[in-house]
């Protein structure tokens, strides 16, 4: 938010504080944690006399006119998070990016031309189509087009393949009827978001769009790379609910229990925390039964890689646990007579929560290269399930790669997920603390 | 001190007892065990094995004995330097993974050399210069080198190499070199090709080394002993480089161990990716041939790197900063 702005949305009088839940210039994401009545009270009790909020002040509005309540006093701890992640410009990026992939890997049937399976055999190991708005003669057209490919034999190697054919176009509609497909186990239709016809405005065998080219064996590029980000991001979101699920289970009772329970997990955090992990992984993916499905393998495999990130959170949940039991608030939820499980949940895990998910948006780039690697050296994931990994199995070795570059792409679009990752985790554990500056 | 050291040996010791009894557990797990996989050599080369036969080397093996009598023997054999006989290469283990050693030593420690040397200077660098465009553009560099796994450098750079220069970057030695004999023309050849490697294995640590160093100079250099110095009219580079920078070091010496185990553990991908004679392909190669005795010796070599590596680092810090050496005397 621009600051020439800040001093009159934040000022508001205490009558204003009293009547309004949501205050006007709260944009329309954050106004859920507005209602948080504990806040609003306690900040308006505030007011009257000189309030201890003072550490919650900016510096934008440091000047706080007698007896008025501005916006932050108001704020959820949440709400001053969000805030100030706003301010975070690559974290904000990263989370649009992070947000566009998720949405298009759900959506990966339809916005797909075709089924990530579907070989092509007269586009085998062809280059990326560019999509052209001016024709050979420099004409323009509004519908974009592609070029037709036609199929030539090369005289001397008698060996087909496909050429470039400038006088064909082969126009590209929306919302073409395709492959019929059920995304998500849910919808079935036959509607892809955009495909080629040919010249007559039909859907025929003969016109194809493979924007990112094909593999070897003929089969979308495009398609794969959108069908394979479902399959790495829910195995990287596996692998962190997992990882969180340990950590709290683990670091609680370390946390908690102490005696030689903590002294049982901390050694063995520290016993993970020390081995090379990758030779280890390599080793245990290795070891998975041959005869197993893909599906098992998904499973094991993202179990195997779950491991890892356990112990920075079990570490951390262990860590404040401790600090905490010290804590004033401790003491009145215990003389209140709450549970030790109640203590534990309802009021020294919100205190660090925040922390945690950090942590969680630290360790999930660690998964997905971790299992992209796996899967790239042939001992992770394995068709037909495909995940990046997967299909940059098959750009090993470097005769396949100087003919066929774009067999990397796979790989891009993994260095910009991590990337995304680490510029909101960075967002993240910025806001994590949002009463420091 | 003294026992210091010792106890730190003992907790070394006893992770290398945990982790043998995995590397033999992954020896166990495929089906099938050692005297099947000969019979079937065996039947392979067209002699048939009866199931007395078999059953004979088991007994001769002791794969009749229960799991813990054969996990001792192993073991011992380990200590031994007896680390079973390869399959695929038709030779004991342990000359396989002599033969393949020396170049992933000399790998990981160049890559430790290489992270550090860049990573401090530069870490200097932009806490210095802190929003110059310099500092701007080793930020950008150091999210990327943290985001692009090893593996996908490797390639990309292999895929560059052959584009640009025609030639392949992977490998360690000219063709000419290949099958010579270990000798100073050799050491050389090896040296011009090796820093490949060494940059794929060691960006995603100097990124990570140079954030750290960053970081913690600007903490430093915020303190008031800063300015005391300066106060005082020392030339600043004086000022800079005895106090602030020394403590800044810290943390960034005091992760070695913990880069040390990176660098093992990226090691075998970046050798398999790059096609390089060390112990990589041949980890891959026995894990997806099923060789197992040589893949548990090697993942065992790869964590007692690690373990001494940890070990060796841990002891120098204790040489090198005082505050650890003391807080040794008093626990």
């Amino acid at each position: 938010m621009s600051s020439t702005q800040t001093p009159q949305t934040h000022v508001m009088t205490t009558a204003d504080a009293s009547a309004v839940a949501a205050p006007p210039a709260a944009g329309s994401a954050d106004t859920s944690a507005n209602t948080s009545s504990a806040s609003n009270t306690n900040s308006i009790s505030n007011t009257g006399g000189l309030s201890n909020t003072s550490r919650l002040s900016n510096p934008n509005n440091s000047v706080k006119p007698e007896g008025q309540v501005r916006r932050y006093d108001l704020a959820s701890h949440w709400q001053l998070m969000w805030w100030k992640f706003r301010k975070h410009k690559m974290a904000m990026t990263g989370l649009i990016i992070l947000a566009l992939m998720l949405v298009s890997s759900l959506l990966a049937e339809f916005l797909s031309p075709y089924d990530p399976l579907k070989r092509n055999s007269r586009y085998a190991e062809g280059a990326p189509m560019g999509i052209h708005f001016f024709d050979e003669a420099g004409d323009f057209h509004l519908r974009p087009f592609v070029y037709a490919r036609s199929l030539k034999r090369d005289p001397v190697t008698l060996k087909r393949s496909a050429v470039v054919d400038t006088s064909k176009r082969w126009p590209i509609h929306f919302f073409v009827k395709g492959q019929k497909y059920t995304m998500l186990g849910l919808i079935e239709s036959d509607i892809h978001l955009f495909g080629v016809v040919n010249e007559k405005g039909k859907a025929s065998k003969k016109a194809f769009i493979h924007l990112l080219g094909t593999d070897e064996l003929g089969r979308d590029m495009f398609s794969r790379i959108l069908h394979s980000s479902r399959v790495s991001l829910s195995v990287g979101f596996i692998g962190v609910s997992v990882a969180f699920v340990l950590g709290m289970l683990l670091g609680g009772a370390a946390g908690y229990l102490g005696g030689w329970v903590d002294e049982a997990i901390m050694r063995m955090v520290e016993f993970i925390r020390a081995v090379p992990t990758l030779p280890l992984w390599l080793a245990l993916a290795a070891a998975l039964p041959r005869e197993w499905s893909a599906l098992q393998v998904y499973i094991a495999i993202t179990f195997l890689l779950a491991i890892i990130g356990w112990t920075h959170l079990a570490r951390r949940v262990r860590g404040r646990l401790l600090s905490l039991r010290e804590e004033d608030f401790v003491m009145a939820a215990r003389l209140a007579g709450c549970s030790h499980s109640r203590i534990i949940a309802r009021h020294m895990l919100p205190s660090f929560m925040s922390y945690l998910i950090v942590d969680l948006t630290i360790s999930f780039p660690y998964i997905i290269m971790a299992e992209t690697s796996l899967s790239f050296l042939g001992l992770g994931l394995r068709e037909p399930i495909i995940s990046w990994g997967v299909l940059l199995n098959s750009a090993q070795n470097i005769q396949t790669l100087a003919q066929m570059p774009w067999l990397l792409l796979p790989g891009a679009v993994v260095v910009i997920a991590v990337l995304a990752f680490n510029f909101v985790g960075d967002g993240l554990r910025d806001a994590a603390d949002p009463y420091t500056r | 001190m003294i026992q210091m050291i010792i106890k730190r040996m003992v907790s070394a010791l006893a992770m290398l007892t945990v982790l043998s009894m995995i590397a033999f557990v992954l020896i166990q797990l495929p089906p099938g065990d050692y005297a099947d996989a000969y019979a079937g050599k065996k039947s392979q080369g067209g002699a048939v094995m009866t199931a007395e036969q078999i059953e004979e080397i088991r007994d001769k093996l002791g794969l009749n004995e229960p799991l813990y009598i054969q996990y001792i023997n192993w073991a011992s054999d380990f200590v031994q330097g007896d680390f079973g006989y390869s399959w695929e290469y038709h030779r004991p283990v342990i000359d396989v993974v002599a033969e393949r050693m020396p170049v992933t030593l000399t790998l990981v420690f160049m890559t430790l050399v290489f992270t550090y040397f860049i990573a401090v200077p530069m870490g200097i660098y932009c806490a210095l210069r802190q929003y110059s465009i310099g500092d701007h553009a080793i930020s950008l560099l150091g999210y990327i080198g943290l985001a692009i796994p090893n593996f996908m450098f490797a390639l990309i750079l292999l895929y560059l190499s052959s584009v640009f220069w025609g030639t392949s970057a992977g490998g360690l030695f000219s063709p000419v070199m290949q099958d010579a004999p270990w000798s100073w023309e050799k050491f050389k050849d090896m040296m011009a090709h090796i820093w490949v490697p060494v940059v794929v294995l060691g960006t995603a640590g100097t990124a990570f080394q140079i954030r750290t160093m960053r970081a913690t100079l600007l903490d430093e250099l915020n303190k008031m002993y800063v300015t005391a110095a300066r106060a005082t009219g020392m030339d600043e580079r004086k000022v800079i480089m005895k106090y602030p920078v020394r403590m800044a070091l810290n943390p960034v010496v005091s992760t070695l161990g913990w880069e040390l185990t990176n660098i093992i553990s990226g090691a075998p991908i970046v050798g398999v990716v790059m096609s390089l004679p060390d112990m990589g392909p041949l980890f891959l190669n026995s894990l997806l041939n099923q060789d197992m005795y040589l893949a548990g010796a090697l993942v065992m070599v790869y964590c007692i790197l690690v373990i001494l590596g940890t070990l060796i680092s841990d002891l120098l810090l204790m040489l090198l900063d005082p505050r650890i050496r003391m807080g040794a005397m008093k626990a």
